[in-house]
């Protein structure tokens, strides 16, 4: 049997692992948001839209799309992460401010009818879409994103709580993901966020594992 | 519970066929192997082996995945299985001498051939040395539960099964090395008692020092569960604090008992060394008798 000291072997894992972590730095534009280009799949779903016509991500090709999930009864996240969007969508031009789209989608299909979500959605401007689906819909677009929701107990008058996503998912004008926005993002951060990704469109880098 | 439940609850949240025939090959040669022995004194080896080997199979490939995505504290709850419980009770049954009965002769061939091999030997034994091992057991929870890669961990596909498969991994090499039932120098990884002792008890304070801190923590350590939703609505901070408590208690307290299993052992090599001066008259059975070469 080959017999290699203990230090040595020590020192030359030590070796290895930095030529590996040399060989990761690059220089992607620096972003306030979690950069997740390559991490999920493209944009791709079935749904229904506000008039209860079918939608899907072809319908916002060519448009940087800005994904939230919620519900129309939410009382704190949904109503301020939509004006977030509309106060970051503010503070661009208004050239720039029609390559984007946000579409908001209910994951409380039971209460948000379509002409609800219409409400909702246009309360906040004409750059808002709002969609909903069955709960396989749903589902299949909520597993693709790796995020869930779930319903809470009703109380007497029979409202009850949903705990959904409270990220925004940005995909870019080919349904390429791109970059997953916090809550506790500023509006400032995210319109300066919108701006360095319009100025870094090009730099795709290969399609994720598909789900 | 109705059958459509049961098929819910049975179902993967993420099948990974190749996963599910490696548990499948290991559990039908297990059990192969206790048919072609048929000994009493394997009954409670298997018993722990197929609780191990059970609880791993269930924290990964069925609905209890989809908690654990979902929910920090039942993530948790799922690491302490796959790194923790599980791997120990499989390594306690030490099952190589019933799944080498129970697996086909050019499997046991193979499975030694590339055990032998240099390079294998060489890593296996680089390991398995106690300061790499323990540094590889606290390493990899410090490593996954450190907020950046936790939250992209949790957010790809392929990082979240690596993730969870280097755990299960690194509890198999860990407790195998922990509570190997030889003679101490029977195998250039078999340690002395004491010292492997003292590496039980070096890794459970960095384990309480984090779980302590999560479960103490103010604000919210990890906010992927709140960007991907939870299954259920809870609060994130008493999710935080179950899953801090979870990685506290439940895992320092791994040690503990290792120790007790440990001081049983060394209680049954000593007996054993007094039996062989008695004539060889046959010592009593231990709970890991046959001593099978690797």
């Amino acid at each position: 049997m080959i017999r290699i000291p203990f230090a040595r072997s020590i020192a030359l894992a030590v070796v290895a692992a930095s030529l590996l972590l040399a060989g990761c730095g690059s220089d992607t534009p620096d972003y306030n948001a979690h950069d997740i280009q390559g991490v999920m799949p493209d944009l791709a779903f079935n749904l229904t839209d506000e008039s209860g016509k079918p939608l899907d991500a072809d319908d916002f090709a060519g448009d940087i799309t800005l994904l939230f999930f919620g519900y129309t009864n939410c009382p704190d996240i949904c109503p301020a992460t939509m004006a977030r969007i509309r106060a970051a969508l503010g503070g661009l031009d208004t050239e720039q401010r029609k390559r984007f789209d946000v579409l908001f989608v209910s994951v409380d299909p039971e209460r948000d009818t379509p002409e609800r979500i219409e409400r909702f959605t246009t309360s906040f401007g004409p750059d808002f879409v709002g969609a909903t689906g069955t709960e396989e819909q749903l589902r299949a677009l909520s597993k693709r994103y790796r995020v869930t929701y779930g319903y809470g107990e009703p109380n007497d008058s029979g409202f009850y709580l949903v705990s959904h996503s409270s990220a925004i998912f940005v995909f870019d004008p080919n349904g390429r993901v791109r970059l997953l926005v916090n809550q506790n993002e500023s509006v400032d951060g995210l319109t300066q966020d919108l701006k360095t990704l319009l100025e870094h469109l090009d730099d795709t880098a290969p399609p994720a594992e598909n789900a | 519970m109705s059958l459509s439940e049961i098929i819910h609850w049975a179902t993967p949240w993420e099948p990974l066929p190749w996963l599910i025939a490696v548990f499948a090959l290991v559990a039908i040669c297990y059990v192969c192997g206790l048919a072609r022995r048929r000994r009493a004194r394997d009954i409670l080896p298997a018993i722990a082996f197929f609780i191990g080997l059970g609880a791993m199979y269930v924290v990964m490939q069925t609905y209890v995945d989809y908690y654990a995505q979902y929910m920090f504290f039942i993530h948790r709850g799922q690491h302490l299985i796959l790194h923790h419980l599980g791997p120990f009770l499989i390594a306690l049954s030490m099952p190589t001498a019933v799944l080498a009965a129970g697996a086909p002769g050019w499997v046991n061939r193979g499975t030694r051939f590339i055990g032998e091999l240099p390079p294998v030997a060489l890593v296996y034994r680089f390991l398995q040395h106690p300061l790499i091992s323990a540094l590889l057991f606290v390493g990899l929870i410090y490593f996954w539960l450190w907020p950046a890669v936790h939250f992209t961990a949790m957010l790809s596909a392929r990082d979240y099964w690596v993730m969870n498969l280097s755990m299960a991994v690194d509890g198999l090499l860990f407790w195998w090395f922990m509570l190997d039932p030889r003679r101490p120098g029977t195998t250039r990884t078999t340690y002395s008692i004491g010292l492997r002792i003292i590496v039980l008890w070096a890794v459970m304070p960095p384990q309480i020092v984090l779980g302590a801190y999560i479960a103490l923590a103010d604000h919210t350590v990890y906010d992927v569960y709140a960007v991907c939703g939870r299954a259920f609505p809870i609060s994130p901070i008493v999710d935080q604090q179950i899953g801090g408590l979870i990685t506290w208690i439940p895992a320092a307290m791994m040690s503990v008992v290792a120790t007790l299993a440990l001081l049983r052992l060394a209680f049954v090599h000593e007996r054993e060394a007094g039996n062989q001066t008695k004539a060889n008259a046959g010592g009593p059975a231990s709970l890991h008798p046959e001593r099978s070469p690797t």
